[in-house]
């Protein structure tokens, strides 16, 4: 079900949080919020989940107007960046809750907590407590938590910064997948520019209480609308007056046209992909990204006289 | 290293023995040397048997008020904004500052002939110094601190987040605090309950001052025991106080026992 934020304005004090921010959310899409910390990507997602209260400005879910609703009469599943699992209960009573606030039958929680256990990959943990638990599994109990009493949309709040990159990657996918399956509306807050890339239709790009660009990921990062998201998503050199991505940069040991001096820094070779860190004229840094086969061609060395031209360039007026 | 740790030791051992069981095994022998049946027949007398009741009675009706008044307080002063909040948190702790003969006085003036509150009672009949009323008013002001002072820390550490997804799944405020918040801070309640209670078993200065110690009466156990003492009846006090010491000991011990192990909650 669909979500319209309308001219919302939240101050905490002095600080604006959000500054006049309106985003529409699809039904079925999965949405991210993205943006650096203290952009208000989270208050917005508890303005939505109705954890905060907006100065002012409306929130729609699924068309009705729930501006003036508490968070219980919203049916939204959040998911916090801390699990926020509920200690004193294993694993059953945690996802059951929803369902027994709603004084569903015995039988009818029983299968229902089952099957969302197996979703998750905890069946045979239900007896388990939070305390028992890794960070990932824990996470993925809040997800089923939230999922069991079918919110019309479900709400992520950073839900993987508390964990290890390697469990990351894999909770990430795996909850492409489960979007895939159930195509529950979804909003995901995180800062990490690639996390947003990897799971979302749609990203949102807020910067200090501002939206600033709203795209899905391919023309986010082609087509970025000014130097904050260029900036933000992905990595950028600055060359002159242009922006130049690290691979939309040729490097060759002789001069040519358009192309200008660099000395190499540091090579730092990733696997598939080198990076060549070099610095120009006047100190400027610059990074460009080769692949590993044209790096071992040009047999680049440290110290190295360089020669780089932007194949892509883009500029904000 | 080793030594010092065992004169370290040594030291804390030493005086708690001077503080705290020197005095206490004291009781014991004295009621040895002044004979056990004295202090039999002054524990099973009329008078003291009806201390106990007015004491227990007292705690009966404390306790409750207090754990519920700690407990709205805690969350009042953890989970709420609101003008004067610091005042609140500082009122809380008076009583542990204040001396209680000091809070016994100031009853005694509110409720007194001349008192605020006192000529509109008097006027209506209604006895409340020199009786039962001021002596619980006196012990729920002196053992006000206890819950809310076990709560407040244990609150501020589980935070909101279990509250707020509770409150996201549907969760009524009412809902939230009996299946999340409370069974939460169930040790902390716990503990301040026993504490509240054994301050107002122990209760003394406020109460002389409100009771007037009419034995039988206004008289309370630790009332009864300065009475047999000032009689010169030994014996008796001691083995009144001999019980007391040995429901706080009790109080102790449910403590030590009920209190979770560290990472298990």
């Amino acid at each position: 079900m669909s979500i319209s934020v309308r001219n919302v304005n939240k101050r905490f004090g002095d600080f604006v949080a959000l500054n006049d921010v309106s985003v529409e959310v699809a039904t079925g899409s999965l949405t991210a919020l993205l943006g650096p910390s203290g952009s208000g990507k989270s208050t917005l997602l508890r303005v939505i989940a109705g954890l905060e209260t907006p100065d002012s400005g409306t929130v729609e879910i699924a068309e009705e107007d729930v501006t003036g609703f508490s968070p219980q009469n919203r049916h939204v599943g959040f998911v916090f960046q801390h699990y926020a699992a509920f200690k004193h209960m294993t694993v059953h009573d945690n996802v059951a809750f929803g369902l027994s606030i709603r004084k569903r039958p015995k039988e009818e929680i029983r299968d229902r907590v089952d099957q969302l256990l197996k979703l998750v990959q905890l069946d045979g943990l239900a007896k388990r407590y939070p305390s028992q638990l890794s960070g990932g599994q824990r996470q993925r109990m809040g997800l089923a938590r939230a999922l069991a009493v079918d919110p019309k949309v479900l709400l992520l709040d950073e839900p993987f910064g508390a964990l290890d990159a390697r469990v990351r990657a894999e909770l990430r996918e795996w909850l492409r997948r489960l979007h895939d399956e159930t195509h529950t509306t979804t909003v995901i807050v995180t800062h990490d520019q690639e996390e947003a890339m990897e799971v979302a239709d749609e990203v949102v790009v807020m910067n200090r209480g501002r939206v600033e660009q709203v795209a899905g990921p391919v023309d986010l990062y082609e087509h970025p609308a000014n130097e904050f998201v260029m900036t933000f998503v992905g990595s950028v050199n600055r060359l002159d007056d242009a922006w130049v991505r690290p691979h939309d940069l040729e490097l060759t040991l002789d001069p040519g046209p358009g192309a200008s001096e660099a000395m190499i820094e540091r090579v730092v070779h990733l696997g598939f992909e080198v990076r060549v860190e070099l610095v120009r004229g006047e100190g400027e840094p610059l990074a460009v990204q080769l692949t590993r086969d044209a790096a071992e061609q040009l047999e680049l060395q440290r110290g190295q006289i360089v020669y780089v031209r932007p194949t892509r360039a883009t500029t904000f007026s | 290293m080793l030594r010092r740790k065992l004169t370290l030791r040594a030291v804390a051992f030493m005086y708690l023995l001077m503080i705290l069981v020197g005095p206490l095994s004291m009781i014991f022998w004295r009621i040895g040397k002044d004979g056990v049946t004295n202090a039999w027949e002054a524990l099973i007398a009329h008078d003291t048997i009806h201390a106990f009741q007015v004491t227990l009675t007292i705690a009966i009706i404390a306790v409750p008020l207090n754990t519920i008044f700690g407990i709205v307080v805690s969350l009042a002063i953890v989970r709420k904004k609101f003008p004067g909040k610091g005042l609140v948190n500082a009122f809380v702790d008076l009583p542990l500052a204040l001396s209680p003969v000091v809070v016994g006085l100031a009853l005694f003036l509110l409720y007194g002939r001349t008192g605020w509150f006192g000529s509109w009672f008097i006027a209506h009949h209604i006895q409340i110094l020199f009786a039962l009323p001021a002596m619980v008013l006196a012990t729920i002001f002196v053992s006000v601190p206890f819950v809310a002072r076990e709560v407040v820390p244990t609150l501020r550490e589980i935070g909101d987040d279990q509250e707020q997804a509770a409150r996201t799944l549907g969760a009524t405020g009412w809902q939230t605090f009996w299946r999340i918040t409370l069974p939460s801070i169930r040790w902390a309640v716990v503990y301040g309950v026993v504490l509240t209670t054994a301050r107002c078993l122990g209760e003394f200065g406020a109460v002389a001052v409100v009771s007037g110690s009419i034995q039988g009466k206004t008289e309370t156990a630790t009332l009864r025991v300065d009475e047999e003492y000032q009689n010169l009846n030994y014996a008796g006090a001691y083995g009144i106080s001999l019980v007391l010491a040995a429901i706080a000991i009790l109080v102790l011990i449910t403590m030590t026992v009920s209190r979770p192990k560290e990472g298990t909650s």
